[in-house]
Order: C-alpha cells, then structure tokens, then sequence
C-alpha cells in the first residue's frame, strides 16, 4: 500500500489519477469487508465524482492540494452531508445529517476523498468494537481477535490496505488503543486543536478528533490538515494550526523523556520490554532518559468512568424519538421517549448512562462526580510538574496486544482497564501518539505511547518517528 | 462484598434515564454499576477538600461572534429526517393527560 504522501505526490505530478487510487482502494474494501466489517457504508457514487473532479481540475493545472486523490476512511461518529450516519447505534439508524463535520470539508480542500464510514463501539462507548449495533470489526493482523475501539473501523481499514489514512475520535483512548492492536500510528492532539463541529459528542469536556496512518509522516500530514481554529467550536484554540510534517525529521538529540512507571506497570511481559526497548532507542537517538513516578495517574480510571458516563448521560439525552433517528410509539410522550431508548440503544450505552445519571443525581453527585473533577485537577497538576522537569514522557498503550473476541465483554470492568494507560492524558486535555515498536504473542504489534505538554503535537511527531526508524520501519 | 448500589437505586436511575429495564438486567447492571463505584473508593478515601474541581481542561471562556444574519439550516430538510412532522413542525404523541 503507497503511503498518504506517496499517493497525494502521484496524484499530483500526473504519475497516479485519483480516480485509479479510487479504484484500488474501494477493490481492496470489496475484497475484505464481509469479513472484516470495517465500513458501515462505502460511498461509491460520491467518492467517484470527487476523484474525478479532483482529476479534472488537475488536468486544467490547478492546486489540488496536499491530499489529492487520497482515498480516506470516516469514523461513523462524524457527520458528512447526505451520508448514513449512525455512531454504530439503532437509534440512529436512517439517518442522514443536514451538513459536515468542518474536518470532513477541510480533507475534501485538501483533495482527499471520503471513501465511507467505518465501524465503531456504539456512540465510542467501548475498547474493542463489540458493542458495535452492526456487529464486530475484525482485526486484519488476526480475524480471530478485536481491532481495539472505539475506533476499530477505522484503525482497521488502514491495516487491511484499504486506505492508507483515516480519522479516528479519542475519548479515553479510543484512538491510541486501536492504532496499538493494529499496528499503526495513532494520535490523539491537544484538546481544542482540531474542530469538533459534526462530531456527535460522547464526553464533550474529553472527546478529540485525530488520524490514525502506517507512517508517522501520514499521521502529521493529516493532522496538520484537519487542525487549526473553527468558529462553529466554542472549545476551538484560537491559535493558527502547527507546522507538523516539516518537524518530523527533527530528531530528538538533547531532549529529556520521562519514562513512567504508572504507564507500564501491570502491563505484559512484553509490553514493559517494548517499552525499555523504545527507551534505549530514544537514549541512542540523544535523549537523556529520566525514570519517574506520577502516583496521580493512578486515579485516572476511577475519575474518567465517572466523568465520561456522566457527560454522556447529558449528551445522549437528545435521542427522544422527536427530531431524528428511530422512534418507538408509546400512548404518550415519555412512553414514546422511553420505548424508543430502551429499544434504541445497546447494553452499554445503557450502562454507561445509567452510571452518570447516577453520578450526577441528587444525594450522590458531590462523593462521585464532584471527587472525579478534584481527582481531575490532580492529573493535571501532576503533569504539569512533570512537564517542568521533562519535554515528553513514556509508556504503554495498552496493557496487552489485540484480545480475542468475547475474552472481555461480558466484564465491563476488564474491558474498562484496557484504557488504563490513555485515560490520564484526556483528563488533562493533553496530546499523546502510540506508534508501533516491537511485537508481543504470536508476533502480534505493541504499541508504546508518547506524552506531551499541550500543543507539542510536532515534537511528538519527532519522538515517534525516531522509534519508527529504530523499529525497523524507515 | 456488599454493592454499595442497591436495586432500587438503579430501578430509579433507569427512570430518570428513560429507559425500562428488564428484570434480569436490574440485576446485571446492579451488580456491574456497584463493580464501577467500587473501584472508585481509591478515589472517595481522598481527602481532597483545598483541590478545586476541574470541569474542563484548559477552562471555558464564552465566545461570541458578530451579531450578522447567516444561512441557517432548511426547516424541510431537517424535519425530513424526522420521525414525524406536522406543518413545519416535530409532531409527537400526546403530552398532556386527560382532564381529571
């Protein structure tokens, strides 16, 4: 599979046509998505008319920008005009948004085309694509075992070939925990940096847009496309966008990374191994390497599956059966309201609203969402103190590599440990990527995550790419 | 262990939630929602009166735009992708009970 950059080059210098890059990849998505269930919906009809226009306008010699002709796959959580948009929910089934999400008209400027909408745990409530209303992804590295979630479609269509770039949204580490079964890069950016408007909220104070790529220069181009400030997101940093791709060569000579304990402990054997393994790297690469201990970080499970169920259970108060998705009729209004939840929305969204309700609800709201704010602070100020000691710290991605189907779905409290690792960095606002480096059982691949202060998305970039050459993957 | 939920709490959750739930998932979720809230005791034994509660990362200032009229969405076309609509308007089943 050619890269993003590769792919955009052809394109470009006349050597490729979108249309052919079109065509190779809705090939590859017909060969392998009744078994992997990647796209909720491919759009045929629409994706061709961009790649052809997109050729057209080259042929006359006009700029068809950064991503010409780049087949892209959508998370099923992001509006685009027209399209089926459902969020992997029943509720939703049917329905077909008014407009698009500002990133879906900044990758079309940029001359990508949207292949479809990828699978994802219901409204992104989930670590493995299980609780997906439309049934599972599969990994493309081993069908037996989950993509990681929420985002699995969209990790997997990039592992399967399918595309070579895609978006991904990041709540608790729905972005990072994915890329890390897959093999990919994945990143989640500084809360604010990338546009909201269109993405269908899950938790609004944690949820982040961000690319997953194979190479960790597709994962900057992209992100560098998307980023920058909307005036349709109130929570939009008004700064101008960060230079990315030009940094991602930068190296990280001189730079002290703390390697924490909190990240990795209790992770696999070979899991704590990649991650001193990616340690020495960054040392041979110049860095002075710093072991710490953040015991804040610990706290940060308990406070995120408050916080998130609790925004959540605010959120997803919207799906009434009025003003769009599935309605189920009851003899008045609240029956029809709760006919239509009860039958619209799976096991744990039902869970998950039903612990923020709690959270929120009179008598409970100062002992558990009140403590998980305070607990909040904590992880920030805890990174805060890191960060004036250390430019980026590392650890693990997940605590293990890709699961079975089934090994943890019936025990939402394993499943929830899963994110262990990602959590910490959403309760900050933070930017954080995992990107390949080394492998685990039956040589599936490990992720190691790097973390950041806000805005260090391009020393990121340049940490990550240092460890994609140690690995191998140059 | 005893569940520091109870079934009826999670009965009167599901109310205010509006969603019915049947009598095997009371129980699941009884148990399951306790597993949750248990495991944020670490959180709970805290004394964390001096912390100040943190709501959203970087803190939200309001933001205005210029007060200039602007293309809104279609009304048809929204209410197109309602379940039901009646006169430019979202229908719904009856709100107000029968005179007593």
């Amino acid at each position: 599979m050619k890269s993003a950059q590769t792919i955009a080059n052809d394109v470009r210098d006349g050597s490729s046509s979108a249309v052919a890059e079109l065509q190779r990849s809705l090939a590859r998505i017909a060969e392998r998505n009744d078994e992997l269930n990647v796209f909720l919906y491919v759009d045929v009809e629409g994706a061709t008319a961009a790649a052809s226009a997109i050729d057209e306008r080259r042929s006359r010699g006009e700029d068809v920008g950064p991503l010409a002709g780049v087949p892209i796959a959508l998370k099923d959580n992001l509006c685009q005009i027209g399209i089926p948009t459902t969020c992997s929910s029943k509720i939703l089934e049917g329905w077909r948004p008014p407009y698009s999400a500002t990133i879906v008209d900044r990758l079309i400027a940029a001359g990508a085309v949207p292949v479809g909408k990828t699978n994802l745990d219901e409204f992104a409530m989930g670590s493995s694509t299980e609780n997906s209303a439309f049934g599972p992804t599969r990994n493309p590295l081993d069908p037996s075992r989950v993509p990681g979630g929420s985002s699995g479609g969209s990790a997997a269509a990039v592992a399967a070939d399918m595309t070579s770039i895609s978006i991904g949204s990041d709540t608790g580490g729905s972005i990072r925990q994915p890329a890390a079964l897959c093999g990919l890069v994945g990143m989640k950016p500084t809360y604010g940096l990338v546009s909201r408007y269109g993405l269908i909220a899950f938790s609004s104070s944690l949820d982040q847009i961000g690319p997953f790529a194979k190479t960790v220069g597709d994962a900057a181009l992209l992100l560098e496309v998307i980023a920058g400030h909307d005036p349709l997101d109130a929570t939009s940093l008004p700064e101008p966008a960060p230079s990315l791709v030009a940094h991602v060569n930068d190296g990280m000579a001189g730079k002290r990374v703390g390697l924490v304990r909190e990240l990795y402990e209790g992770a696999d054997e070979s899991v704590v191994a990649s991650v001193r393994a990616a340690a020495e790297a960054l040392r041979e690469a110049g860095c002075e390497i710093v072991e710490l201990s953040i015991p804040e970080l610990r706290l940060g499970l308990s406070a995120y599956y408050l916080i998130a169920p609790a925004e959540a259970s605010s959120n997803l108060a919207r799906y009434d059966g009025v003003r769009f998705g599935r309605r189920v009729d009851g003899e008045d209004v609240t029956a029809m309201m709760e006919a239509t939840r009860t039958a619209g929305f799976g096991a744990e969204v039902k869970r998950r609203i039903m612990l923020g309700t709690y959270a929120l609800s009179a008598g409970y709201y100062d002992a558990y969402y009140g403590q998980a704010l305070k607990v909040r602070t904590l992880t920030i100020q805890a990174f805060a103190r890191a960060y004036a000691q250390v430019d980026l710290l590392l650890g693990a991605t997940t605590p293990g590599v890709a699961f079975k189907f089934g090994e943890k779905s019936n025990d939402p409290m394993a499943m929830y440990l899963n994110d262990v690792f990602t959590i910490p960095t959403n309760l900050a606002g933070d930017p954080a990527v995992s990107v390949p480096f080394g492998r685990g059982e039956e040589n599936l691949p490990i992720g190691v995550q790097l973390l950041g202060p806000p805005r260090s998305e391009a020393q990121l970039f340049a940490a990550a790419r240092v460890l994609e050459i140690a690995d191998g993957r140059a | 262990m005893s569940s520091p939920l109870q079934r009826e709490d999670v009965a009167r959750v599901a109310r205010l939630a509006r969603l019915t739930l049947t009598e095997a998932e009371l129980d699941l979720f009884t148990s399951q929602l306790g597993q949750v809230l248990e495991h944020a005791n670490d959180m709970s034994a805290l004394n964390l009166d001096d912390v100040e509660p943190t709501a959203h990362p970087f803190g939200l200032i309001n933001v205005f735009r210029r007060d200039v009229v602007r293309p809104s969405l279609d009304r048809d076309v929204l209410l197109s992708q309602a379940p039901d609509a009646e006169s430019g308007r979202f229908a719904v089943p009856r709100i107000l009970g029968e005179a007593p």
